[in-house]
């Protein structure tokens, strides 16, 4: 992996270098993430937490460091997300569409390769990822889902923890220029 | 214009997405409907590669437990064939019994026994998001499953179907949130309204504070949501404290007592059914040993052999060496040739026991205060203190049962019953 220079902030964009992937990449991750979320937990139902589709999102947007590709892999992801629901289509597809954006850009400007970044990134992103669906779930459903903070923050530093390591392994999958 | 909309296009990008897809919520919303196609899609994708998943999960799985299974099995075959060849046998037909006895063969079991027409069904996925109630199961509307339908299993009521796809459906447990049903209590036939909590346990809601029900009574199904038929089990009742209005009950659903079940049957046309006037019923259930064979052969050549048996089988044994002092063969005589002389028949002991030739019928037994036979003085629900109880284990041959062979009828039985079937209520 590699450091800026231990900075943490990129002076300019151009600074920050845009990862490539391949298409069956930007096709099968996203595809497993789902499904990681699907079927895992039914054997395994202490990962029920993971939210993998969130942080592979979040990954794409990071390393692609464009706006309209982050939110176009997050909409695609969050209304795959949807469909094996039971919320009508577009509640995640609208969070995770914010989420790419905004972690695109994000992207653009600090040094996303960096470790500390990744994590807190992740936290700050499923943070804002459960606490959008929230809102949304009172305003747009009406419904009155409980706030539960102190979960959500532990459930963020785990997942956190995993994007960090999960970070590493796609880092593995970008293509070599 | 041009030159904003370049300067703003991600953001215009962005606001239009966002626009899009809060028209697609608020079309369902409003109209209460599915935009059924995105759903079809991303479900015919995702779940055969869940199938697959699961096929060499279980494949893999069942290679292994059945390698290690044989291995075992193979070695104590060896040991059984140099001890002894019956008890081997023996233990080769229970140990094949215990491994047909699977969840299969229960949920077969239920079939059969439930008047309902059921399809089994695995559950192959959980449905995206945390703290998901809903789960996929591989049958879909190209099986006959519909919406709505009802999900069970022997244990109790699973949850309902929320879609149908052609590949799988989607179930929402009964402790999802959003579940309810119609239910009755057993003992007192109160009907409230079943409701998830999200939690391991579920609320019945609607009963008012006068109507009486108890800790560990059962509830199952009314019928009256039109969901699920009558006289399915929902759970006992763990907690009962009056609210506002109405009593506040928890329940423990006994469909999904250890999470989501992995085999399940979808109500394709269900039959409503009697509530069971019994109690729930747990506890391991005694079977008495059969009487001693060999006693009673040994009074049969003397022509009392009604030293065991009902009273009219004493009587008959009575009659029928009677008939034998006289030379008389029962079913034979024509028409008005000369009966037996029935007037000199023997005097019987108090309980039927009769006196001479009979020395192997005078045990101890037959010396107690009514003289009654009482094999073993057994009662259904007391085992002998020499006797083991019989567990709901598998079984390892209880000493009543190695007395005697096992029909493959018994040993299914007993299999099935180790395999859970008996956990529910009788039906």
């Amino acid at each position: 992996m590699s450091y800026s220079g231990g900075r943490i902030l990129l002076s300019s964009q151009r600074e920050g270098q845009v990862s490539r992937f391949r298409a069956w990449v930007l096709l099968v991750v996203p595809l497993a993430a789902i499904l990681f979320q699907v079927y895992v937990p039914l054997f395994f139902g202490f990962l029920g937490f993971v939210e993998m589709p969130l942080l592979v999102v979040v990954y794409f947007a990071l390393m692609r460091r464009n706006q309209v590709s982050g939110m176009l892999v997050g909409a695609l992801v969050g209304l795959a997300q949807d469909s094996l629901s039971k919320v009508p289509l577009g509640m995640y597809g609208i969070v995770k569409t914010l989420v790419g954006y905004f972690a695109a850009s994000v992207g653009m400007r600090l040094d996303v390769d960096h470790n500390f970044i990744r994590l807190l990134l992740s936290f700050v992103f499923f943070m804002f990822h459960q606490i959008l669906f929230w809102v949304m779930e009172r305003a747009l459903l009406s419904h009155q889902p409980a706030f539960e903070l102190q979960r959500w923050l532990v459930l963020g530093l785990l997942n956190a923890l995993i994007g960090a390591a999960l970070f590493h392994f796609l880092d593995k999958l970008r293509e070599t220029a | 214009m041009e030159g904003f909309l370049n300067r703003y296009r991600n953001i215009t990008v962005l606001l239009l997405v966002i626009f899009a897809q809060l028209v697609l919520v608020a079309v369902q919303v409003k109209n209460d409907q599915d935009v059924r196609m995105i759903r079809v899609w991303t479900v015919s994708a995702v779940t055969p590669v869940a199938r697959i998943l699961e096929g060499l999960r279980g494949g893999g799985v069942g290679f292994v437990r059945n390698y290690i299974t044989l291995h075992d099995t193979n070695a104590e075959n060896r040991r059984l064939v140099e001890e002894n060849g019956r008890l081997k046998l023996e233990n080769t037909f229970l140990k094949n019994e215990v491994n047909r006895a699977d969840r299969a063969k229960a949920l077969e079991m239920f079939q059969t026994h439930t008047p309902s027409k059921m399809l089994a069904a695995t559950v192959i996925g959980m449905a995206a998001g945390a703290n998901s109630k809903v789960v996929f199961v591989d049958r879909g509307s190209g099986s006959g499953v519909m919406r709505g339908m009802a999900v069970v299993t022997p244990d109790g009521i699973v949850g309902k179907v929320i879609a149908a796809y052609p590949t799988a459906s989607e179930v929402m447990l009964i402790d999802d949130p959003d579940f309810a049903a119609g239910v009755m209590s057993q003992k007192s036939q109160v009907r409230g309204t079943l409701k998830g909590d999200g939690t391991p346990l579920c609320r019945v809601d609607y009963v008012p504070l006068e109507e009486k029900v108890a800790v560990g009574e059962w509830f199952y199904t009314s019928g009256d949501d039109r969901v699920f038929p009558q006289g399915f089990p929902v759970g006992a009742i763990k907690a009962v404290r009056p609210g506002t209005g109405f009593q506040e009950i928890l329940v423990a659903p006994s469909g999904i007592e250890h999470g989501p079940p992995e085999d399940v049957l979808i109500l394709i046309q269900g039959v409503h059914q009697e509530i069971p006037d019994t109690p729930q019923v747990n506890q391991p259930i005694y079977i008495a040993p059969p009487p001693p064979i060999a006693t009673t052969q040994a009074t049969a050549p003397t022509g009392t052999t009604g030293a065991t048996g009902t009273d009219a089988d004493k009587l008959r044994a009575i009659y029928k060496a009677v008939g034998e002092e006289q030379g008389h063969t029962y079913g034979v005589g024509e028409v008005g040739s000369k009966p037996p002389d029935f007037t000199k028949l023997p005097s019987t002991q108090p309980g039927g026991r009769v006196p001479p030739g009979a020395p192997a019928s005078r045990g101890p037994a037959a010396a107690g205060p009514a003289g009654a036979p009482a094999p073993t003085a057994v009662s259904p629900q007391r085992p002998p203190a020499t006797e083991p109880p019989q567990t709901d284990r598998p079984p390892d041959l209880p000493p009543a049962k190695k007395q005697t062979a096992e029909t493959p009828a018994d040993a299914s039985r007993r299999a099935n019953q180790a395999a859970g079937v008996p956990k529910g209520p009788p039906h």
